[in-house]
């Protein structure tokens, strides 16, 4: 019901986008989405998608992950 | 697939576990709920409890839709359908094998006759009143934030095509009023030990990272956004523990490539737009709760079905033997219901925390966390 999957952006067509959602293309709005192009992922719930994926926020991240470590605990940042 | 493989590479779930037991101090118990439906299966479906110290508890949380409708609310659309044989009621598919009083289901109100149909999107309910001009199509809407939008947007698109025939049966709830519930009604108030949450994924691409500082700092409590793969779990308990260790409260973005700390405010203003606080609404499990859900605002009324079909709200009681108000209210784990994979199963479920597959109960049958549990209980021993 609240659940969430990131998809690919293929084609934009005004307010509709088609996207590659774990290899089924399925119709998406873009109601709430300005700025977002083909090779875009997006997270889709209901037909609609929510938010951009930031590529270099999940990359920053993942090298994070892999130090065992997260955001704010490498730099050491107490807040 | 992209962005979901890489979040589950084992070696890494390695690195962050070990991480999480360097990091635990010795002799310390630590109590983390989270608060999303789809962290618990993430967590059951990945054996991640069993990748953690044994210190570490983590209890479910109620951010399950279809769990926290109470029995009434589902009563009423049961009702409508039935009694109203212009009416197409569109449902999200999870609710139609939820048991309503008697152990009614919207499934057993087709069989007689109601003309309930699935859909995955508010937006095909639209089209079909498009298409049936001579019915009365109804949308039964729930869900937290990450839904709400979609219903406001379908709203807009009814008004835009000037149909007549289109309502929505609202029953949107909100996410920072039911940590306020968890913290003063259910687990966090009867004394049982929870030092943080781990804070909604899908509901933050909506309201925004900054939506919890309210909660975070009023309770004292570390909220850290989780996406739902296992390694951003880890990571989310691995800061959870260390802001617990350095005594810290506040709240923490660990799913930053989807949430932005202000969240969405294209949806948030179209949401602003549509709906309105109700002053109150029934939660399975929760209780009433003040300013927890939203209705039609003046301007959108004539979509909303209550108002159209009259529909009265009457609270109604759970199966008396199931236990789902308790577990959504995180005093009881699945395994401690008596009913649990006995009487209630997916196939005959008796709560609807068996139904859903963001339910707890559910997580614990499809993963057998019922066996593991037990086992571990045992191994502690």
């Amino acid at each position: 019901m609240c659940l969430a999957l990131p998809a690919e952006i293929l084609s934009i067509d005004g307010e509709t986008a088609t996207v590659d959602l774990d290899g089924a293309r399925m119709p998406v709005s873009l109601a709430f989405l300005e700025g977002v192009a083909p090779g875009d992922f997006v997270v889709v719930h209901v037909g609609y998608a929510l938010t951009r994926i930031e590529p270099e926020e999940a990359r920053r991240q993942l090298s994070l992950m892999r130090e065992g470590t997260a955001p704010g605990m490498a730099e050491g940042v107490t807040g | 697939m992209k962005y979901v493989d890489e979040f589950r590479d084992p070696d890494t779930a390695r690195i962050l576990a070990d991480a999480i037991s360097g990091e635990v101090e010795p002799g310390r118990p630590y109590s983390f709920m989270e608060f999303c439906g789809g962290h618990t299966h993430a967590l059951c479906r990945f054996g991640l409890e069993d990748l953690l110290p044994s210190s570490i508890t983590m209890i479910h949380g109620p951010g399950c839709p279809v769990c926290v409708l109470p029995v009434g609310r589902l009563d009423m659309a049961i009702a409508l359908v039935l009694e109203h044989p212009e009416v197409i009621l569109c449902t999200y598919g999870d609710l139609m094998r939820v048991p309503g009083t008697g152990g009614q289901t919207l499934r057993t109100a087709k069989s007689r006759g109601g003309d309930v149909r699935m859909v995955y999107s508010p937006v095909q309910a639209v089209e079909l009143a498009q298409k049936h001009p001579d019915r009365e199509v109804v949308m039964f809407a729930i869900g937290f934030e990450t839904t709400t939008p979609p219903t406001a947007a379908a709203i807009k698109a009814a008004e835009a095509r000037g149909l007549s025939n289109f309502s929505v049966f609202c029953n949107h709830v909100l996410t920072p009023a039911a940590i306020d519930a968890i913290m003063t009604t259910g687990s966090g108030a009867t004394g049982a030990r929870l030092d943080g949450f781990v804070g909604p994924g899908n509901v933050s691409t909506i309201i925004g990272a900054e939506a919890y500082d309210e909660a975070s700092e009023k309770w004292n409590k570390p909220i850290v956004i989780s996406g739902f793969e296992p390694n951003d779990l880890l990571q989310s308990i691995l800061m959870l523990v260390r802001q617990v260790n350095r005594g810290e409260a506040r709240v923490e973005n660990a799913f930053a490539r989807a949430v932005r700390p202000g969240g969405n405010e294209a949806a948030q203003r179209l949401c602003a737009e549509v709906f309105i606080l109700r002053n109150s609404f029934e939660w399975r499990g929760l209780g009433t709760i003040p300013g927890s859900a939203l209705r039609l605002a003046s301007g959108h009324e004539r979509f909303d079905a209550e108002r159209r079909f009259a529909m009265d709200y009457v609270s109604r009681p759970d199966h008396k033997a199931c236990a789902c108000a308790s577990i959504l209210r995180g005093e009881k784990a699945p395994r401690d219901c008596k009913v649990f994979g006995t009487a209630c199963t997916p196939e005959s479920p008796l709560g609807s925390c068996m139904v859903s597959p963001e339910g707890a109960c559910s997580a614990y049958y499809l993963y057998g966390r019922h066996r593991d549990s037990a086992a571990r209980r045992v191994a502690a021993e």
